[in-house]
């Protein structure tokens, strides 16, 4: 039984001009231990996936359908007092900016304090000696003067230290990490990626991590999952998706990146803009944008217009797209995106 | 901390200096003081002896500073009207304004706090809807509107005919829609003696019954404006990303509501209480003339339709000096709460 399974997962927003739809049918497994990475540009509904697994979504979205199992228990339909046991104690969350995660009139002992004491009986001293060891854990020095500190008197990789040491205080089998390192400073990013990393490997501690950034996701991850609006197109180890996308969109993502583009040449880019969640194309989301959506006599390719794709098994990726047979059928240097990896 | 208290002290001197000479130099302004104390009788010999005995021929400047130091010695001089000092009339009224404005002050913060959370929390209810149609009437209608309302509904009474009498739900309705009046429409009735000028509203069933009409109307302004402020900043507050993390971590709503989300609510309504603490003094006039409390206000008004000047004075000597020590204690408040602002001013 894995840690965390999510079945048909539907998240929606509903407002007064139609509805957005956040998550569209997604499903995926999480085992204990195992860190994955959700990969997707702005907008492609990574965000309200993470939120969805702590039931916080902000109003008016609604989980609508599908179902999330933790340790096997069903958590879709649990009372609010049953999710807050689980918040901050078995799925603890960090978020991007950590200058605005922490609330800036309190300090960083009162808001670490209030964490363990929400969720075990401990007195003042014993609470505080608690968070004293966390701090030590994600290296901060003299823990002792930073709790009567306030956010706006550390630096923002500090800030996130002090995050992630509020995830990590009662020891909990899930970080869901949105984004961790995105407001950070590049140096300060290596410095949390490492922590992170170090962090889930000692405890074994389940990571999903929400991020744009491939580089942290290589770094970070065993399992990617791409997303594009509000579906998975594409999920297997992180190293071979990265190395050998199949999907046309991961192929257009990792293209986009400026390392893969030679010096002197115009970067690559992917045409046209994700689809506003509120209208998702029929059939395969991705496919106004495809470069594959002509057949090789040049007409629209109708199964990719009406059809939404299933999952098709390759090597040890599963890609949703119609035509990935025949993309690897046809040779590698007939393909429109250089497959070279760095 | 110090440097903090010793700029502010400064800081309100100042404005306190500001406030005299603008004091100082209306007692000239308002028609001639010898005329006042003497009569139309009295001879030039008589007028032009008075005048020089109260130094009224000495250059400005020197009368100010003659002004200044009696201030200083808390002596504003005597009213024309009362022939009293001016500081122990204003300590006879003022037990009734101070009662007047701190009801209204009780009455603002108990109601606006939870009126405003609760409609930054539960935006869509029809209870919120409701106070907030009701507060957007609050800050437009006047007060002294308000006050006169007030006495009509409640201490003159309305009966409703708009419905048919004749039938049982038209009777009913009447019935709900009139009011029977009976609340004290003017005065402090007969206020309990407390210590030496000071006689209390709040230590009788009929006392409050007296008070309550003129603080309600004192605090038909602030009231509104304090739950729209409240409101609209919860509701930005529980949007933010520190709210969301606070519900992350587990904690119960209790204390995202209360600790999280009130404190940083609690900045800018602070700010505005101080502010607004300038328009609760004008408005107290407003009140107190509809209702007849014998308060600053009105003494203020009559004083001025006596051209009592020294006691004009002294009313806004103390009116300022009164602004200036709210502001800094509020200002000391938000200081605790912000500990961003220590910052600012301390660098280290």
């Amino acid at each position: 039984m894995a840690l965390l399974e999510v079945d048909n997962l539907d998240v929606r927003f509903p407002l007064r001009h139609g509805e957005i739809q956040a998550v569209r049918d997604l499903s995926f497994t999480l085992e204990r231990g195992e860190r994955l990475g959700i990969v997707g540009e702005s907008g492609a509904g990574k965000s309200v996936l993470g939120f969805s697994l702590v039931n916080l979504l902000a109003a008016p979205g609604r989980i609508i359908g599908g179902s999330i199992r933790f340790e096997g228990r069903e958590l879709i339909g649990l009372p609010e007092h049953r999710w807050r046991h689980l918040r901050g104690r078995r799925i603890a969350m960090i978020f991007q900016d950590p200058r605005a995660t922490l609330n800036p009139v309190l300090t960083i002992g009162a808001q670490m304090i209030e964490t363990v004491r929400a969720h075990r009986r401990l007195g003042g001293r014993s609470a505080r000696a608690m968070v004293l060891r966390t701090l030590e854990q994600v290296r901060i020095d003299d823990p002792e003067s930073r709790l009567a500190q306030y956010p706006h008197e550390l630096s923002g990789g500090l800030c996130q230290r002090v995050v992630i040491a509020i995830a990590l205080l009662l020891d909990p089998d899930i970080i869901v990490a949105d984004e961790p390192t995105t407001s950070l400073d590049v140096t300060i990013q290596a410095d949390i990626v490492n922590l992170l990393l170090t962090l889930c490997q000692q405890r074994s501690i389940s990571l999903i991590l929400i991020s744009h950034d491939l580089g942290v996701v290589n770094q970070l991850t065993h399992r990617l999952m791409i997303m594009y609006a509000g579906a998975i197109v594409e999920q297997g180890p992180t190293r071979q998706l990265l190395n050998d996308p199949q999907h046309p969109y991961t192929q257009a993502l990792i293209n986009a990146l400026p390392e893969m583009t030679p010096p002197r040449q115009p970067l690559q880019q992917l045409p046209g803009a994700m689809p506003s969640l509120s209208a998702v194309p029929t059939g395969c989301a991705f496919h106004p944008r495809c470069p594959y959506r002509l057949d090789a006599l040049g007409q629209p390719r109708q199964v990719c217009i009406d059809t939404p794709p299933d999952f098709t098994d390759v090597a040890d990726t599963q890609v949703a797209c119609h035509v990935v047979r025949e993309l690897i059928a046809t040779t590698q240097d007939s393909m429109p995106f250089d497959e070279e990896t760095t | 901390m110090l440097t903090f208290l010793l700029k502010r002290f400064i800081q309100a001197l100042m404005v306190v200096v500001a406030i005299s000479v603008v004091g100082f130099l209306l007692q000239g302004a308002l028609g001639d003081p010898i005329q006042q104390l003497l009569g139309a009788s009295a001879s030039d010999a008589e007028r032009a002896a008075l005048r020089e005995a109260m130094g009224l021929n000495d250059p400005l400047w020197r009368q100010y500073l003659h002004f200044a130091c009696s201030a200083l010695q808390l002596d504003f001089g005597d009213s024309t009207f009362f022939h009293q000092p001016t500081l122990s009339i204003l300590a006879r009224y003022l037990p009734a304004t101070a009662e007047l404005i701190f009801a209204s002050a009780v009455l603002t913060l108990l109601l606006s706090f939870p009126i405003g959370i609760y409609a930054a929390i539960r935006p869509t209810a029809a209870l919120s809807r409701f106070f907030m149609g009701v507060s957007v009437l609050g800050i437009s209608i006047p007060v002294f509107l308000t006050a006169i309302g007030l006495i009509q509904f409640f201490s003159i009474g309305v009966s409703v005919t708009l419905f048919p009498d004749a039938t049982p739900w038209g009777h009913w309705l009447n019935d709900l829609l009139s009011t029977r009046g009976g609340m004290p429409a003017y005065g402090r009735g007969n206020p309990e003696h407390v210590i030496g000028v000071w006689y209390t509203n709040f230590a009788s069933w009929k006392g409050l019954s007296y008070i309550a009409l003129p603080a309600l109307s004192l605090a038909s302004v602030m009231l509104p404006l304090f739950v729209r402020l409240i409101r609209a900043e919860m509701v930005e507050i529980l949007a933010s990303d520190y709210v969301r993390f606070a519900r992350a971590k587990g904690l119960t709503p209790a204390r995202i509501y209360t600790v999280h989300a009130l404190k940083n609510a609690l900045l800018p309504v602070i700010t505005l209480g101080g502010m607004q603490f300038g328009s609760l003094l004008a408005y107290t006039l407003l009140t107190e003339t509809v209702f007849q409390w014998p308060g600053l206000g009105l003494m203020f008004l009559d004083a001025v339709e006596r051209a009592d000047m020294p006691l004009i004075t002294t009313c806004l000597m103390v009116a300022g000096f009164f602004f200036v020590v709210i502001n800094t204690l509020i200002d000391l408040t938000y200081r605790l709460l912000n500990p961003r602002i220590a910052l600012q001013m301390e660098p280290r």
